[in-house]
């Protein structure tokens, strides 16, 4: 009977919540932040004229050698000629997912390899003057939308970007150290650069 | 491990103690019913409703009545949220056309939210409506921490009270922590979250053309909204697959260091909210060291294991000076994921902001080791201070078998009664732990989801047990649960909280009902730092007893394979 009798609160408390915190609370911050912090609430999205280029939050699958580039991307995205596969599509922001590789998996340290050759073959100066490989350029990010990349990987790409740019080095290399987010009160987070601020920043130089 | 890690890790604990009092405090002020600011404003609502409902605000319940009411409540939780999964395809503010959720799915995620474990099988970004997201999840959110710190307030009550039959009543916690403790933190954290960059919106995704002309489809949605109660309530289901790693729901280290202390924010309030009851916040403060202690020992480990560079990867050639980044977000770093794991874990969150799976073998071990010993450290709002009291009465126990006296715990003796009902809780879990993981490991629908082989195939089925009994909800998430993991994770998820929370209660009532003794010259003092010793010592050998056999198959012989070169 303490059953039955508990069924009339339980209903009524449970309606009452999920109105107050599945409606009222989502809804009215929704309106709050979209009349307080519109650009934010809407994902702060980067707009170049009418174009939509992305948000500054998220990463994109910079693959020319004129960009500067971001970490390997685990996420994955419908195959274009068969619907019913999924290939390899980095910076997927409509699904993101880990490689959630184990540290001793044979795949791993395959990948880490065919990464480490590729930024070889990509970057010949940089390896020639002596820089190791950063590791966050051979890893993949947890979402696989990291938007950011250490010094050491920018360091690491900068005389890369002066050639096929054709721009004096120093001019870039003052550019990255510009665009060097440093720690919070010089202990909170890391320092890291925005690799799509950075190309954007890098763009501008031209003009 | 750099000086800055450090710094990190000491301005953490210092800011956890500086809120636990005056969160106490207030825990205690709204759940005794004490006036406070709040409740001059929304008093006469929450009357109101109480009313409707048919409550009597003064009618306290007694263990069992209490245990009931909070049955009865989870059951029409979990068929909310079961429908409205199956049916959101037919709902609005689905502006991404998702289709119902399967039915083996919807049940393993309603179960999940319904037990605060939020386990996610699913990735959110592809499967949810917004509609869902908000009044599915958003609210088990809401009411599972509730429940869990209207179960830890009775059963703090059952050590307060004397000669009692009751332990309070579970509809007017339930509520009271609702409306005046998650609601208006959360919406605090939901405009500074939202300052920071995480999104509140109705809108569907945006499809953005990059700079080198490619599109990218970004999914949008609210949020900032689900993110604030996701921690603040320990929950941990996150708006986005990859969860507090996307970008999106913490974007940089400052909204990390928030997240990470609005997951112990609760669960360290009540360990003097616990004090004040009692009578003597030197108590709270007593589990509070313990629970730190535990609490430095995990951090330090994982920070030590992820700031060495995987040494197969050092032996190609890379520079290993960032440490382990496969699986971490380049803004957090090692010590904002190291600290993150160990915190997510200590407290029953779940919530991750890097890939547990991809963690060194002992670096990964840390979280499943806080799991298992029950997700006592801090722990989920409410859970981890009733799970934390167990291990004070079997901790008891030992001292009194040790001088041969009847023993105590704040007066109250413990009796063969509580001493059954406690190993009841405590037993339970590993059973489910290990029971399962070794059902998954020889049948071939469980072996057939595991994306790694060797020893990290079997951590990643022993971490999913551990995770979903434990109701962390954290995951080693290579793995692709298919029907018979969702079917089995989702009994380890009740079997985890009820199996837990009605023996708790038990002890509760039966506290309750004894007298309360004034202490003598031979009473056992349990608000010392030799109590903290025994209580740390007992939830190590209990833990270490039950698991470390299943550690050596796992993470242990992993790591040893992985220094030797091994590879699988």
């Amino acid at each position: 009977m303490t059953l039955i009798r508990q069924l009339r609160p339980a209903l009524v408390i449970f309606g009452f919540l999920s109105l107050l915190t599945g409606l009222l609370y989502p809804l009215s911050m929704t309106a709050i932040s979209s009349v307080l912090m519109p650009d934010k609430a809407a994902g702060s999205l980067v707009h170049d004229g009418k174009r939509t280029v992305g948000s500054v939050l998220i990463g994109q699958n910079f693959t020319q050698s004129r960009y500067f580039h971001g970490r390997p991307s685990a996420t994955i995205g419908t195959d274009p000629a068969d619907p019913t596969k999924t290939v390899s599509t980095p910076y997927n922001a409509a699904a993101s997912v880990g490689s959630n590789a184990s540290p001793t998996a044979k795949a791993l340290v395959e990948r880490v390899a065919s990464a480490i050759a590729r930024l070889k073959a990509e970057n010949p100066e940089a390896i020639a003057n002596g820089l190791s490989i950063p590791m966050d350029l051979v890893t993949t990010s947890a979402s696989g939308l990291d938007p950011d990349i250490s010094p050491q990987a920018a360091f690491f790409q900068i005389k890369r970007i002066a050639r096929v740019r054709n721009l004096p080095e120093e001019m870039v290399r003052q550019l990255v150290e510009h665009m060097i987010e440093h720690p919070l009160m010089g202990w909170l987070g890391e320092p890291h650069l925005n690799v799509l601020e950075l190309n954007m920043a890098l763009d501008s130089l031209h003009r | 491990m750099s000086f800055y890690g450090w710094v990190t890790i000491m301005a953490f604990l210092i800011c956890i103690i500086a809120i636990t009092r005056p969160l106490g405090g207030f825990l205690k002020r709204v759940l005794e019913g004490e006036p406070h600011v709040l409740g001059r404003i929304f008093g006469p609502f929450e009357r109101g409703i109480y009313r409707i409902a048919g409550i009597q605000q003064d009618r306290e319940q007694s263990w069992s009545q209490y245990a009931i009411a909070v049955i009865v409540f989870k059951i029409i939780c979990f068929i909310a949220v079961y429908t409205l999964l199956r049916v959101q395809g037919f709902l609005p503010l689905n502006p991404n056309g998702m289709g119902g959720v399967a039915p083996d799915l919807a049940y393993n995620t309603a179960i999940s939210f319904v037990t605060n474990t939020n386990w996610q099988s699913y990735a959110g970004e592809t499967t949810m409506s917004h509609l869902s997201q908000m009044l599915a999840l958003t609210v088990q959110n809401f009411v599972s921490a509730a429940a869990g710190i209207a179960i830890a307030m009775a059963v703090i009550r059952g050590f307060a009270r004397r000669k009692a039959s009751s332990i309070g009543n579970f509809w007017t916690d339930l509520v009271r922590t609702t409306l005046y403790v998650l609601l208006p933190i959360c919406m605090v954290l939901t405009l500074f979250f939202v300052l920071e960059g995480v999104p509140q919106t109705l809108t569907g995704s945006v499809t953005a053309q990059t700079i080198e002309g490619m599109h990218q489809t970004i999914a949008l949605g609210p949020v900032a909204s689900q993110e604030a109660i996701k921690l603040l309530g320990t929950n941990g289901g996150g708006f986005f697959n990859v969860n507090s790693a996307h970008p999106f729901e913490n974007p940089n280290a400052l909204t990390n260091f928030v997240q990470m202390l609005a997951i112990f924010a609760l669960g360290a309030g009540l360990t003097n909210m616990f004090g004040r009851m009692v009578g003597r916040e030197r108590q709270g403060w007593t589990i509070f060291s313990a629970m730190a202690v535990l609490f430095l020992v995990g951090t330090i480990v994982t920070y030590w294991s992820e700031a060495h560079a995987n040494p197969l990867l050092h032996a190609l050639g890379i520079d290993p000076s960032l440490g382990n980044m496969e699986g971490k977000e380049t803004r957090f770093g090692i010590i904002g994921s190291a600290l993150f794991a160990t915190v997510t874990t200590d407290a029953s969150c779940g919530a991750v902001n890097a890939m547990h799976e991809s963690f060194l073998p002992l670096g990964g071990m840390i979280p499943l080791v806080n799991m298992m010993l029950g997700e006592v450290i801090f722990g989920g709002v409410g859970s981890g201070l009733y799970g934390f009291l167990l291990f004070a009465i079997i901790a008891v126990f030992m001292a009194g078998l040790m001088v041969g006296r009847t023993p105590e715990y704040l007066g109250k003796k413990i009796e063969a009664r509580e001493i059954k009902m406690t190993m009841l809780a405590v037993l339970c879990l590993p059973l489910v732990m290990l029971g399962f993981t070794a059902l998954a490991v020889v049948m071939p629908s469980g072996l057939s989801a595991l994306s790694a082989s060797g020893p990290h195939g079997f951590t990643e089925a022993l971490y999913a047990y551990t995770s979903a009994a434990a109701n962390n909800g954290s995951a080693f998430s290579g793995l692709t649960a298919n029907t018979f993991w969702n079917v089995t994770l989702g009994i380890a998820m009740m079997a985890g909280r009820f199996f837990v929370i009605i023996p708790v209660l038990a002890i509760a009532g039966a506290m309750a009902a004894k007298k309360t003794a004034a202490p003598t010259p031979g009473t056992f003092p349990t608000d010392t730092g030799l109590f903290i010793a025994l209580v740390t010592g007992v939830i190590l050998i209990v833990g270490g007893l039950t698991f470390l056999p299943a550690l050596a198959l796992g993470p242990i012989v992993e790591h040893l394979a992985m220094l030797r070169g091994t590879l699988f």
